[in-house]
């Protein structure tokens, strides 16, 4: 079982966690200025990488809050947790050289 | 809270909702119904916390753990949520002076005084038979006394409070009460 530190609670069994999808997707402020085309993009596309990956998870039987986390989708190592709404953490935060991951802008 | 010291019954009846109406042994370990409680869910902003658990009397409690004052406990269940238990007679004070203190600032107040029920287990067995359905380790150098934290009981969520080494307040949504007493039976007669 995967132990996940939540950023409110500390470490806690996965099975208190749900997976809630990539994370740092903003919605378009203005819905109605986006085509058709950037709106399907924000609905349905995601980067999917293998290797680091950018995700929400949210502490559902425990604070209940959503929460971010990055984590080596081939590892499934979890490399750092952080609060919603923070910043994405940088290569050198998570202590990774940045030519072995390339970031989705 | 006041604990309905009574001896344990040897054929227990239970509640509508599962939970038994008088002390149950369970090995070693004996289970005591809590009395009914007012309880609620707020949920505020995490500056204005303080401001809101002073109206009741409380000093907000730090992540984890709870606060308490008289009849009076405030449960920390999420940074800016946490459960409220007290008297039944005081549930309208709770609610006019919160009303009150917080002067125009937004919170929510929930009165779930029937969703949940609660029950106290006591005894030298307690922690162990909490550990047949809890994943987490219950021992007091990690879950110290005064600790508290929703989480799993097998498949149910709950929230877990420890008041003393050997003794836990469990509340839980009453609709689980059967599917936890069910376990926590069993487990009693397996250990
Ligand atoms: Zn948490």
């Amino acid at each position: 079982m995967l132990l996940i530190d939540c950023p409110h609670c500390g470490p806690r069994p996965e099975l208190e966690f749900r997976y809630g999808g990539e994370a740092h997707v903003a919605r378009p402020a203005e819905p109605a200025t986006v085509d058709d085309a950037q709106w399907m993009a924000f609905l349905y596309l995601r980067s999917n990488p293998k290797g680091l990956h950018f995700e929400r998870w949210r502490h559902m039987s425990g604070c209940g809050r959503f929460f971010n986390c990055a984590r080596d989708t081939v590892s499934d190592k979890i490399l750092k947790t952080y609060p919603a709404g923070q910043a994405r953490p940088s290569l050198e935060a998570l202590g990774l050289a940045p030519v072995d991951h390339e970031v989705r802008a | 809270m006041r604990e309905t010291l009574m001896d344990a019954a040897p054929h227990p009846s239970f509640d509508e909702a599962g939970l038994p109406l008088t002390a149950l042994a369970l090995g070693a370990t004996k289970l005591y119904p809590a009395p009914d409680l007012a309880r609620f869910v707020l949920r505020v902003r995490p500056e204005d916390g303080a401001r809101a658990a002073a109206a009741w009397g409380l000093s907000l409690p730090d992540a984890l753990r709870a606060s308490t004052h008289k009849d009076r406990h405030v449960l920390w269940q999420g940074p800016d949520e946490f459960l409220l238990l007290a008297l039944t007679s005081e549930k309208q004070e709770i609610i006019d002076r919160l009303q009150a203190e917080m002067g125009g600032k937004p919170y929510s107040l929930v009165d779930v005084s029937h969703r949940n029920q609660a029950f106290l287990l006591t005894g030298e067995g307690a922690q162990q038979l909490l550990e047949t359905g809890c994943m987490l380790d219950l021992d007091p150098a990690s879950f110290p006394v005064g600790m508290t934290t929703r989480t799993l009981f097998a498949k149910a969520d709950l929230t877990l409070w420890r008041r003393d080494t050997h003794t836990f307040h469990i509340e839980l949504w009453r609709s689980f009460m059967p599917y936890v007493m069910g376990l926590l039976q069993q487990s009693a007669v397996a250990a």
